[in-house]
């Protein structure tokens, strides 16, 4: 049924390809044309049309009229904007709130992904391996479980003021709920997401380039900062992006450890379904986040105008990588070490709750949350799944890998059109590859079921509208990935492909495509993390047959059931990391003609 | 052979989304329930209907609110049946705005006056299935180690001993405080309500956005007091944490959880059996098997001996009708959040 009514649309579209690449549109290739077209047609479908139909309710009435006065007011109301803040004792709006949170954030996880990779990839870190595996942990933990295991440790009655109280004689604080406790969980939960980012960006530095530095007379600390971190620009402004963008989309955190400070995505939320029932102040709020998205968006863009970071080239690369200066090594270390340290106890402490009877209170060790979520029985009529989870489970491991490998193969395809082929639009085309990555979840599920719940787009209550909304949200990733990728990566490989009579698609697959590799692995593992993950943006999208681990998981955390949503996280992180690991031995490592050191230093 | 994405491994994948695509929400004959009580509750729900009357149940768990979005967003095209549970004003702005049906139950007859004047005001759109008396939690643990007294009554909550150690949930994202303010308001008089909400205000830490978020605070010790709903209170004390509950002194308001039939609903037919089920007697002491321990609305359903006795507290004529429509919580909340949650702490 679904397959067919997409072959319906299909041909059209491929038809007018054709006609496109005929008439000497995109250079006359069919390739580009046909790839252009279908992702225009798929991004006009699934981003733009339920955002449109989410984001109308901004101009009607309570009783759903059209009323266009009711934008301004909204739009402008004091509670978004004022700035009381800097001079009195009274609270800021929540849109200052927001931008304030995402530039420490932005600016936070860029610097410490920063250090991760150059850690990582560039040093004889002691246990490199586990450190790696350490950064991605915060990705692939369900959400809730960071926020909580950190009350546990920083709260008012957690053990770092339990420590303090009878070493120091300080009174317990609450400084954790607010800005700094918030700021502290989102630095550590998408400071792995820069770091995937950026270690492909570091590893595609050419050496070459570096020992050339080198040669002509600089130090390792002048060649580090004139040539390698210019060179890795691009990569730091899409992980700034990224993180920025992440922040004010970001619902977990804000919910477990706000307190009284508000941001936008929590606002848009309770706009939506808290006491205030007011879709159209939900939709103007949704608004002003689309609108920071875009700034940061255009920011990015003037900044990295028009200047070249190509360094993969068609000539082999000789060179050996820089060895980073002494001093920085040091400083990388007393960063990172702290952070892998404390990353390591909150995932103690957060696992510790899955084993113990009622976490936080009575220790005794036990199993039993594990046998009641994934319990198996032998029976005479064979195997029984007698655990609470195994619904929810399976339905989430099959529509996760279903949507990662279509979420990557959309995000590097539609990198791939935006860097190598040039058409109108193209910009605005980007920016709106990037607009269901920037709205809170709950905006783009309501929006999906607004605008697929009724002929001839009917999905609402199938696994495909999850899949279908996992896939748009997830791309801006593999998009991300991919232009980073693709800007080191010299154009005269391209052409040399062309000229040699191979086609658009070819190309793409035989030359662009394996020199995107650490790009590609990056959005396998981003795409189906996140569809593992993610809660906010299917919690209006699961139905009784298609209910999620992660809705599952917030049910049992909303009834203070924390033994069972840790135990059922616990298994979920196994699957991710065995997930990971199969994805990077199946598409394997780019191999980019560089030596390594000899002797590392 | 790694590096290559073989041709099985694209036709197993296509294989795999077709499934996916087709896969329908429910069977035919079959019930869509939306039920915004907790999972275990939900679930004994579905398989002890299924065993009474035939009738298979899918259920999806959701918030009351969640659910209140979702029905508004599908009602063109309804996908739910019933809606089950979660508190009453979300029923009754779904029944002001149309979105559920009326249906008059024969077994209105067993219910408690309160679960039927529910009913009455909905024009039988909703009606009650059970209720909760709102109060307050403290943590027994440190009121001892602090050597205070524990609160009995609105007043003792403004008092200075108290400052920055009380937690309630943001009127404007929770249920739960919406209940609290309207009770303030109509246990004190809006004027004098709203003064003492300021003087609140300077002993509260943090306006929580989930009404359950201060009892559990109050539970593992990251407040003193918590304002919440007396059942949620037992909830926490039966998983062994060190809190107690209290029913203001003088008075307090109350929610009543509630069962709607959603307007369009594919199976109207299972829909009201459903509803005639729920409101009997066994249904109805479902909820103290999944340790949840509101008050029942069925006259003769069993009440949980933890659950609070009703004859203990001091309930308030609660104007539901009022303090339920949108126009008088638009304004109540947008009051509160200008005169009371702008203020400096």
């Amino acid at each position: 049924m679904l397959a067919l009514s997409a072959l319906a649309v299909l041909a059209p579209v491929l038809l007018a390809a054709e006609v496109l690449a005929r008439r000497g549109h995109l250079r006359g290739d069919r390739f580009a044309a046909a790839s252009l077209l279908i992702i225009v047609v798929l991004v006009a479908v699934f981003v733009f049309l339920p955002l449109t139909r989410v984001l109308t309710a901004a101009v009607q009435g309570p009783d759903g009229t059209l009323n266009v006065g009711a934008l301004w007011p909204r739009l402008t109301a004091e509670k978004i904007w004022t700035l009381a803040c800097l001079s009195s004792a009274r609270r800021c709006g929540v849109a200052w709130n927001t931008l304030a949170l995402a530039l420490l954030t932005a600016s936070g996880t860029t610097l410490l992904g920063l250090a991760a990779a150059l850690l990582v990839t560039r040093t004889a870190l002691p246990l490199r391996r586990l450190a790696r595996l350490l950064t991605v942990l915060p990705v692939i933990t369900p959400p809730f479980v960071i926020g909580l295991a950190i009350i546990l440790i920083c709260g008012r009655s957690g053990v770092v003021n339990a420590l303090l109280e009878s070493w120091l004689g300080i009174p317990p604080t609450r400084w954790i709920y607010g800005w700094p406790g918030l700021l502290l969980a989102q630095l550590f939960a998408f400071t792995p997401i820069a770091f995937l980012v950026l270690v492909g960006v570091v590893e595609s530095v050419s050496p070459t380039l570096e020992e050339a530095g080198q040669t002509l007379g600089g130090g390792p600390a002048h060649v580090l900062g004139t040539v390698s971190l210019p060179l890795m620009a691009p990569g730091l402004a899409n992980a700034f992006l990224v993180g920025f963008v992440e922040s004010i989309a970001d619902f977990g955190n804000p919910l477990v450890l706000g307190g009284s400070f508000n941001v936008l995505a929590t606002e848009v939320y309770f706009a939506l379904v808290g006491a205030q029932y007011d879709q159209g102040r939900a939709a103007a709020l949704a608004m002003v986040l689309l609108a920071f998205a875009l700034g940061a968006f255009l920011v990015q863009q003037r900044v990295l105008g028009g200047r070249a970071y190509t360094s993969v080239t068609g000539k082999g690369d000789a060179g050996i990588p820089l060895a980073l200066p002494r001093a920085l090594v040091r400083t990388l270390q007393a960063v990172a070490i702290p952070w892998l340290a404390f990353t390591v106890a909150i995932y103690g402490m957060a696992l510790a709750g899955g084993f113990v009877a009622v976490w936080g209170r009575d220790h005794t060790l036990t199993l039993q949350h594990f046998v009641k979520a994934f319990g198996v029985e032998w029976s005479a009529g064979g195997l029984l799944w007698t655990g609470g989870a195994w619904n929810s489970f399976w339905n989430t491991v099959r529509l996760s890998a279903t949507a990662a490998p279509l979420s990557a193969a959309v995000g590097l395809l539609t990198a791939y059109l935006l860097h190598r082929t040039r058409f109108a639009g193209r910009r605005a085309f980007e920016f709106g590859t990037l607009l269901s990555f920037a709205l809170p979840g709950t905006v783009i599920g309501i929006a999906y079921v607004l605008a697929f719940n009724t002929p001839p787009i009917e999905l609402t209550g199938t696994g495909a509208i999850i899949v279908i909304c996992l896939v748009f949200r997830n791309m801006p990733v593999g998009v991300r990935g991919g232009l980073a990728s693709l800007e080191q990566i010299d154009r005269s490989l391209d052409e040399a492909s062309l000229t040699l009579g191979a086609g658009g698609a070819t190309t793409a697959r035989r030359i662009l495509l394996p020199l995107c590799k650490q790009a590609l692995v990056g959005a396998l593992v981003y795409g189906f993390v996140r569809s593992v993950t993610t809660v906010s943006a299917v919690i209006f999208l699961v139905s009784g047959d298609t209910d999620m681990a992660t809705t599952y998981i917030i049910g049992r955390v909303v009834n203070g059931d924390y033994g069972v949503a840790i135990a059922y996280s616990a298994v979920l992180i196994a699957l991710m990391v065995a997930v990971i690991v199969t994805i990077q031995r199946v598409v394997g490592v780019r191999a980019v003609g560089a030596r390594a050191a000899e002797s590392a230093p | 052979m790694p590096g290559r994405i073989g041709g099985a491994t694209v036709v197993l994948l296509a294989a795999w989304i077709l499934g996916v695509g087709a896969s329908p929400a429910a069977a035919q004959g079959s019930l869509n329930v939306y039920c915004s009580v907790q999972l275990e509750w939900c679930q004994t729900l579905a398989t002890e209907f299924t065993r009474h009357s035939g009738v298979k149940v899918a259920i999806t768990n959701k918030g009351s609110g969640e659910v209140f979005a979702q029905i508004k967003a599908e009602s063109a095209n309804p996908r739910a049946d019933v809606w089950f549970g979660g508190t009453g004003d979300p029923h009754l702005q779904a029944a002001e705005e149309g979105l559920t049906t009326a249906y008059r139950s024969p077994n209105l007859a067993q219910l408690h006056p309160w679960a039927v004047k529910q009913a009455e005001q909905s024009g039988y759109r909703t009606v009650g299935i059970y209720m909760g008396a709102l109060g307050f939690s403290y943590n027994t643990e440190l009121f001892k180690k602090k050597g205070l007294t524990p609160p009995r009554c609105w007043a003792d909550l403004v008092a200075p001993t108290l400052k920055g150690e009380v937690q309630m949930a943001n009127p404007a994202s929770s249920g739960t405080a919406y209940t609290a303010l309207a009770t303030i308001v109509q246990v004190m008089g809006e004027a004098k309500g709203f003064e003492y909400l300021k003087r609140l205000h300077a002993n509260v830490n943090q306006y929580t956005k989930s009404g359950v978020a201060p009892v559990k605070a109050v539970a593992r010790g990251e407040t003193l007091v918590g304002i919440s709903f007396v059942h949620d209170v037992v909830t926490e004390m039966v998983a062994g944490f060190p809190v107690a509950g209290v029913t203001p002194c003088e008075g307090t308001g109350y929610e009543i959880g509630s069962l709607s039939v959603v307007s369009g609903a594919r199976n109207p037919d299972g829909a009201r059996k459903f509803v005639d089920w729920a409101l009997t007697a066994p249904a109805q002491s479902l909820g103290a098997r999944s340790k949840q321990f509101q008050v029942p609305s069925n006259r003769s359903a069993e009440i949980p001996k933890e659950a609070p006795r009703l004859a203990e507290i001091k309930l308030i004529e609660y104007d539901f009708k009022k303090y339920g429509s949108s126009a008088e919580r638009r304004r109540l909340l947008d009051k509160w959040d200008k005169e009371v949650n702008a203020l400096p702490r």
